[in-house]
């Protein structure tokens, strides 16, 4: 069964029509080249296919795809606004947060949904928070710093 | 270690087609100043106390400044985290007297850059640095002749900077490597050794630099092999046994082949479904029924060890001095233990990938692989081409640690596209990356050690069976010892493990550091010593003896006999050329037992450290990922049957059990760089063995160290 569905994605407004059994990994991945949103475990163990859907962060490999009718859909490619890089992608630069990077956009997007639900978060609940994100490299101390530093940056809300 | 290194370089080092691909090269890379080198410069070589290596007669990276002034590195080296995308242009840049933005890193493109055994070892760094640096030196010698012409000056009176070249009395006086460069064809195959920056001149080594390829990857714009996309591209899901060594009886894939879309292969062991939709693919392979023939398991993740010692092959000594039976009499107390390190994954976050594509007789491959001349080779293999119709491209690789030396999967797509007509790609799923992967192999350490009336170390009997020699001989002063080594290669000898093993990070050195430091603890322990003391009283090395004193300064250690109930522990290990000496502080859960790492410090000893905070990161890096293997991590099985699937049962490290890290890099700017990617891990399963036997005295001799165990150790 297809069914259409109209969303926003990173910002502009998206019309697709697909399968009703396709989790949203795939449809970012494959129909629409969005290639930043990676798979790493298929299950939901990881956090490597994480993205944003109504600003909560959201496994997209276990996301049915018809679900974002009507939704906010965020991924990778559309935090940088304006070719300048979002506090948090900023912060994971200057702290060298990360390694191979393949975890990374996950490790982002999830960070920001913390940081809409926490401002201005400890280091225990950013450790809460980002629990069900693995990282194999150990960027993970690196990972936090960012994320303090980038709430600092970002203190007023990073509502955009 | 030192003859595995020389065995590698030795069989892989120099291209089969040289002079072939060197025409290749040359025609690539167009106008401008090329100098070419090689991995394999004598004098490299003895410095690393490697003599009576026969020399190459070809190059196998080389530099390339353009009419544009920008400074290209070609090697078959790859990125996969450990950072030298930025520490090799940190080099190259500062013996160029360029910005570091102005280098380009061309790594692993089989048609673009020279052969290259290989990304592993941490021997990037230490073997590749040294004569990149000098090519670099050499062009910036070419780079002074040409300026000399130019401006009409003598080269002693011209000074680099920033890729201009400057009459040294006249700053106005001056020239571009650009302007340099530009309509030229120089060619220079790097001969002699060209003096070399002094440390004190460094510009850019030594200083810690970020991540150049940061931005790319925060944006999600870096490309992996499973983000590149061909027109008609089919992604394929393959049938895998339940168990290795299961035989297939029956197979019915007419559903499959029913379909939508779906187009199903078989040729001999391969099966596939394949459709232009990886969903789609996933559900086809579902629909294939087949029948196996599940051998009868013989061992399981309890018996293992048992059987790894009755196959065991003949040992090798591998290092010996005195006379144990003297040692022995010395001895006023003998301890003999045996230490037991289950099968680990690598389990990189990104499983292996490969996307390949046929023209005519051309293969692109595009894999996710620390080897990409290895894939070549492997692909033209399987394909019957000769190696220089095969094209790898190594995109970002998400994360290796020793696990993508292997790459069936490249092999599966390049049999796919050949039977399909289309580029295929071949991603595999993590069920997969567990049941594929050439874990690390399970091993067993035997040591009887004895001590004297004083403390001092009097035997050392050592004899490890299938974790291989790295790490495996002991840098303490002690009189009578042997190490024997029992099957040295990762790989096992044939019926030996029942699927494949192979190198995993520090390969080896993680299981015998284990062992060698939890019984030098016990020993200590023994003695009645603090270890910190028992150690430097037992050592001679003072590369080590100033790490130890390093660590115990940050740490803040205070002698005390274990257990002291403090849970503190430390452990030291070579790796790499690079000393290591970790300190701990754990916590064990009165009613659980589980443990709780609260506090590693490291000092590391490496030599000139390039990129001091890449080190660093390398270090914490290892840090955490270690206690991976040593708190939870070993793969549990039945024969040939992998009970392990996903991230839900193997656990690895979260943001949870981050103790606080710190790190210190002994930084010997006179000293030749050593590896940095590994050796930190090494000393993890022992550092916290030793802080769990000083927190509740329960000393566990098997890895990884659960709650179970020290429940069993504390009865």
């Amino acid at each position: 069964m297809t069914k259409t569905v109209r969303f926003t994605l990173n910002g502009r407004p998206k019309t697709l029509t697909i399968e009703d059994d396709r989790m949203l990994l795939w449809v970012l991945r494959t129909d629409l080249g969005l290639t930043g949103t990676k798979f790493g475990c298929g299950e939901g163990y990881c956090g490597a296919c994480t993205v944003l859907v109504d600003n909560e962060a959201v496994r997209s490999c276990g996301y049915p795809a018809v679900k974002i009718d009507d939704k906010k859909v965020m991924t990778i490619e559309g935090l940088a606004a304006d070719g300048k890089l979002h506090p948090l992608q900023e912060a994971f630069t200057t702290h060298d947060a990360l390694q191979c990077g393949y975890c990374t956009s996950g490790m982002i997007l999830n960070a920001y949904a913390l940081l809409l639900r926490k401002p201005k978060p400890s280091r225990e609940e950013i450790v809460d928070g980002m629990e069900g994100n693995l990282c194999r490299c150990g960027a993970h101390t690196r990972i936090i710093q960012a994320i303090q530093a980038a709430a600092e940056v970002m203190a007023g809300g990073p509502e955009r | 270690m030192k003859t595995r290194i020389l065995q590698a370089l030795d069989l892989n080092d120099s291209a089969p087609s040289s002079s072939v691909s060197r025409r290749k090269f040359l025609k690539l890379t167009g106008g401008g100043i090329v100098v070419l080198f090689t991995l394999r410069d004598p004098e490299w070589l003895e410095a690393q106390g490697r003599r009576g290596v026969p020399l190459p007669e070809d190059f196998n990276a080389f530099l390339r400044i353009g009419e544009d002034g920008r400074v290209s590195c070609f090697t078959g080296k790859i990125e996969m985290g450990q950072g030298i995308v930025t520490s090799l242009a940190q080099m190259m840049a500062d013996e160029l007297d360029i910005p570091l933005a102005s280098v380009d890193m061309v790594m692993g493109d089989t048609d673009l850059c020279p052969f290259d055994q290989g990304t592993w070892g941490s021997m990037s760094t230490r073997f590749f640095g040294p004569p990149l640096r000098a090519a670099a030196a050499e062009a910036r010698g070419i780079l002074l002749e040409l300026a000399s012409e130019r401006l009409r000056l003598p080269a002693s009176q011209l000074s680099t900077e920033d890729g201009t070249v400057y009459s040294t009395t006249d700053r106005k006086s001056k020239v571009t490597y650009a302007e340099l460069a530009a309509g030229k064809r120089i060619e220079r195959h790097l001969m002699a050794k060209p003096p070399l920056k002094k440390p004190g001149d460094f510009k850019l080594m030594g200083k810690p630099a970020l991540r150049r390829d940061a931005v790319e990857k925060v944006t999600g714009r870096a490309k992996y092999a499973g983000d590149i996309r061909e027109p008609g591209m089919l992604y394929a899901r393959l049938l895998r046994p339940p168990a290795h060594g299961a035989k297939l009886l029956s197979v019915d894939a007419s559903a499959a082949k029913a379909a939508a879309g779906v187009r199903v292969v078989q040729e001999g062991d391969l099966i596939a479904a394949l459709h232009q939709d990886p969903e789609q693919a996933a559900k086809a392979l579902e629909l294939i029924k087949a029948e196996w023939d599940k051998p009868e398991a013989k061992v399981d993740d309890t018996t293992i060890f048992d059987h790894l010692l009755k196959v065991a092959p003949a040992g090798e000594v591998s290092a010996h001095a005195g006379d144990l039976a003297a040692g022995e009499r010395l001895s006023t107390t003998v301890i003999e233990e045996t230490y037991l390190d289950g099968y680990v994954a690598h389990a990189p976050i990104e499983p292996h990938t490969a996307l390949a594509k046929i023209d005519g007789d051309k293969v692109t491959v595009w894999a996710s692989t620390q080897s990409p001349f290895g894939v070549r080779e492997e692909v033209a293999t399987a394909l019957g081409l000769k190696a220089d119709n095969v094209r790898v491209l190594t995109p970002w690789v998400g994360g290796g640690f020793g696990g993508k030396g292997s790459d069936g999967q490249a092999v599966e797509a390049a049999r796919l596209a050949k039977l399909t007509g289309k580029p295929v790609q071949v991603a595999w799923t993590r069920a997969e990356e567990f049941f594929n992967d050439q874990f690390r192999p399970a091993a067993v350490v035997k040591i009887k050690a004895g001590i004297d009336a004083a403390g001092r170390l009097a035997l050392w009997d050592y004899g490890v069976y299938f974790a291989g020699d790295r790490g495996a001989v002991h840098c303490y002063d002690i009189p009578n010892h042997r190490t024997t080594v029992f099957g040295s290669s990762w790989r096992g000898v044939p019926g030996s493990h029942p699927f494949g093993t192979g190198p995993w990070r520090a390969p080896g050195n993680n299981t015998n550091t284990f062992a060698r430091e939890s019984h030098i603890d016990a020993l200590a322990a023994a003695a009645g010593m603090d270890p910190l003391e028992f150690r430097l009283k037992n050592l001679k090395d003072e590369k080590m003896i100033r790490a130890l004193r390093e660590a115990a300064r940050v740490f803040g250690w205070t002698p005390a006999k274990a257990p002291s109930g403090r849970g503190f522990g430390l452990a030291t290990g070579i790796d790499a050329g690079t000393y290591v000496v970790h300190m701990a502080e754990v916590e064990v859960d009165k009613a659980t037992q589980e443990v709780r790492v609260k506090r590693v410090v490291c000092a590391q000893d490496m030599g000139l450290a390039i990129n001091p905070e890449g080190a660093k990161i390398q270090i914490e890096g290892c840090i955490t990922m270690g206690l991976g293997y040593a708190l939870k991590e070993h793969i549990r099985f039945k024969g040939g049957e992998i009970l392990d699937q996903n991230f839900d049962t193997y656990e690895i490290p979260r943001f949870s059990w981050l103790p606080k890290i710190e790190t210190v890099v002994i930084d010997d700017k006179n000293a030749a760089p050593q590896g940095g990617g590994e050796p930190a891990i090494v000393c993890m399963g022992a550092v916290v063995a030793n802080a769990i036997f000083d927190a509740v005295g329960a000393r566990v001799r098997e890895m990884p160290l659960t709650p179970e165990r020290i429940r069993t150790a504390r009865k």
